[in-house]
């Protein structure tokens, strides 16, 4: 289905099945770049951010839970007095409360946006989507039920809203809006038990949001300190200048008939008197189902995933470090040496990145051996083949500043840069690139290597371009080789239309080269 | 990365819209579920109906049929008749719905809800039920002018223990 959308230049899968939208996307992380820069960009850290706001939520909700009256004739009175006896603490804490659960809501929204245009439901990670799929929910479930805690009239109308969408379902046999028809039919314990819900749900959501990012290797759930110190901050000044303020209190005989919603968790109930609740009904599970079944949408192109060669791994760990969805796991070796280790790749949990591969000691294209078997590979893009395409382009390569372009198959497409004085070779990810490839390439002709990754904290397939930039800076193994001259080489993190960006780094290390050749002359001259 | 000062000031805006996207929708835009110059009538009870037929001496040749331990003089059957319920307003028919009694054996209360915003000022309002299979026609019926003023929500409900309809 996404066969035409994907470019032919790469053997492995390209991970963006909507290359448009994702380009869009792309353009706005980059703006975001801009003045954020990447760790601290929001766009690039949307689940860490929801973490951070579930964070705010939780602990401004426990200085509310102080002071909450949890009984029906004293929770209106307890509330409001947080916003006039006590502005700067508990008015501040209500308001925030509440600004940060919608906020939480929307970042949750275009954290799934953000997830589906990079068409991160498929294959191995199929468990994160569909576990993310009940967080929406529970996320929506909490923050109604929070809402009926005011009691007011927004708080009523919540709350029988809701009871006359549950009877709609008829599973009950009972009308749970009948709990409300009165002033009299609300009691206490009632209302412990939305106390409850506004605890038991959250909890929940809790549970589900460690669910969720069981799977990933190294997930990120704090977002870095400037992106959560500017959240905090932007919310702090709103719930300053706009302080949350309640509807008078809840009065069954007495409708408000204009009430100001919170659009993010309480929508459904205006859709629902605008329309029905049947049509609610339908709305809500047609959606959970798309959601539920967006997995389904990538089967057919599920690609073939790593292989270990027993015979060339030595149980070094690297791959097992480095693997961004912790597919790759440690057993005993069974040429049996005693205390080695070989790697063991669980199919369900690889995406194929190649990772792996890139990280693996054996993958030095150095070895003299006439066909390079590396420890871990990709069955679709061997490390073997790829030392072959770059003898092969280096050989081809001829004048006087000759260029290497080493690119990732996410990140700009590098075959278009080809030419006599260029070579171009493309991974299924930065990442899959052995760091000794660029002193290869620079020991067998070329002048300069131009290695291009995703956008930093952008990678493709989350870890790569992270763990590229560290293996070249000769912070993480395996190293480029400390003797190999840096000046000589680049590094350019992109997005697929940042080609400018590319080529403006291979006529640098052009102009570099020639530069070096006119003093050499002058030297010899 | 833009220039710091100029990267600074463009966070600051961009934190600002966030805010401002937050703090607008969460209160508007205002949803108007009632029109100014409506009042919300609804109509709900929770009522079992009555027994659908009347408890029967048995016979001796039944008794004699039945096992020991179940000879029981008394037949009472336990389903309970469904309850019709016909509401109007200024003589137009609002709801009309048999509801039947909940539970395997029918002998369940009969529960209903429904809600009707109705414009506001004075209405004749009529509300029959009926409760009983064993009688022909309503056997409740309450019928009279009401007054409701804009955003009243009047309740009407059902309970023969406590003078049949009920309206709060
Ligand atoms: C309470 C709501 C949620 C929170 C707090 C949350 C948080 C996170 C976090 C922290 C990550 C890891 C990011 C990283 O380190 O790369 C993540 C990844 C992800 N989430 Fe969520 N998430 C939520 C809801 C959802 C929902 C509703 C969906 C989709 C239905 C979803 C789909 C995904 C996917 C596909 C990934 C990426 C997996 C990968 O790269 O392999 N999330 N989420």
């Amino acid at each position: 289905m996404f066969a035409t959308a994907r470019r032919a230049r790469s053997p492995g899968v390209l991970a963006y099945p909507f290359p448009g939208a994702a380009g869009v996307l792309a353009r706005v992380e980059a703006a975001f770049d801009r003045c954020f820069g990447a760790h601290a960009n929001p766009w690039r850290h949307l689940g860490a951010l929801g973490f951070h706001l579930f964070w705010i939520v939780v602990v401004s909700g426990v200085y509310l839970y102080v002071v909450f009256d949890t009984s029906v004739a004293g929770a209106w009175q307890s509330v409001q007095a947080l916003s006039t006896e006590q502005p700067w603490a508990g008015g501040l804490m209500r308001s925030l409360h509440r600004y940060a659960s919608a906020a939480f809501a929307a970042v949750i929204l275009l954290h799934v946006g953000c997830e589906f245009v990079r068409g991160r439901y498929a294959g191995a990670r199929w468990f994160t989507w569909i576990s993310g799929v009940p967080l929406v929910w529970l996320a929506l479930g909490s923050g109604v039920v929070g809402y009926w805690l005011v009691w007011d009239q927004l708080a009523l109308f919540s709350a029988v809203a809701t009871m006359e969408w549950l009877d709609a379902a008829g599973v009950f046999g009972v009308s749970l809006a009948r709990n409300f028809l009165t002033p009299e039919s609300v009691d206490d314990r009632l209302f412990s038990l939305f106390v409850f819900l506004h605890i038991g749900l959250p909890l929940l959501l809790l549970l589900g949001m460690w669910v969720h990012i069981k799977r990933l290797s190294r997930p990120e759930t704090v977002p870095a300190r400037a992106l959560g110190a500017g959240t905090l901050a932007a919310l702090l000044v709103l719930s300053l200048f706009a302080p949350v303020t309640s509807a008078g209190p809840a009065d069954a005989m007495r409708a408000e008939p204009a009430l100001a919603l919170d659009w993010f968790y309480l929508a459904p109930h205006a859709l629902m008197y605008e329309t029905s609740p049947g049509a609610l009904w339908a709305v809500a599970t047609v959606l959970t189902l798309a959601l539920a079944a967006c997995p389904l949408l990538g089967r057919a192109h599920r690609p073939a995933v790593a292989r270990v060669d027993p015979a060339n791994c030595n149980g070094c760990r690297r791959c097992f470090e480095d693997c961004p969805h912790g597919a790759i796991t440690m057993h005993p070796h069974p040429d049996a040496r005693i205390g080695a280790e070989l790697a063991v790749v669980d199919p369900a949990l690889c995406t194929a990145c190649g990772i792996c591969a890139g990280a693996c000691p054996s993958s030095t294209p150095f070895r003299s051996v006439r066909e390079l078997v590396t420890g871990i590979d990709m069955p679709q893009q061997r490390i073997g083949a790829l030392r072959e395409t770059l003898q092969s382009e280096l050989a081809r390569l001829s004048g006087p500043a000759r260029i290497v372009v080493l690119g990732c198959s996410n990140s700009v497409e590098v075959e278009a840069l080809r030419s006599p004085d260029t070579a171009a070779l493309t991974f299924m990810c930065a990442g899959q690139m052995p760091p000794s490839f660029v002193e290869f390439a620079l020991r067998n002709g070329a002048h300069g290597v131009v290695v291009a990754t995703c956008p930093e904290d952008g990678c493709a397939y989350r870890l790569g371009g992270r763990w590229t930039q560290q293996r070249l800076d000769g912070l993480r193994e395996p190293y480029l080789r400390a003797r190999v001259p840096r000046e000589q080489m680049r590094v350019v993190a992109c997005a697929p239309h940042e080609a400018a960006d590319l080529r403006r780094a291979v006529e640098a290390l052009r102009t570099r080269r020639s530069h070096a050749s006119a003093a050499e002359e002058v030297v010899h001259g | 990365m833009a220039s710091r000062p100029v990267a600074l000031l463009m966070q600051a805006v961009l934190y600002v819209a966030f805010a401002a996207v937050i703090g607008i929708f969460s209160t508007a835009p205002v949803y108007r579920h009632l029109a100014e110059d409506q009042a919300l009538l609804k109509l709900s009870f929770s009522q079992p109906g009555q027994l659908r037929s009347e408890c029967r001496r048995r016979s001796a040749e039944e008794l004699q049929r039945m096992a020991p331990n179940m000879r029981q003089e008394m037949d009472c059957p336990r389903e309970r008749s469904p309850l019709t319920v016909e509401l109007s307003l200024d003589g137009a028919m609002l709801a009309r719905e048999t509801v039947a009694p909940a539970g395997i054996a029918r002998d369940g209360p009969s529960t209903y809800y429904a809600r009707f915003p109705v414009p506001a000022g004075e209405h004749r309002l009529t509300v029959r039920i009926d409760d009983s299979e064993r009688v022909q026609g309503f056997n409740h019926v309450r019928d009279e002018t009401v007054r409701l003023d804009p955003g009243r929500i009047l309740v009407v409900d059902f309970d023969p223990a406590r003078g049949g309809i009920l309206y709060r």
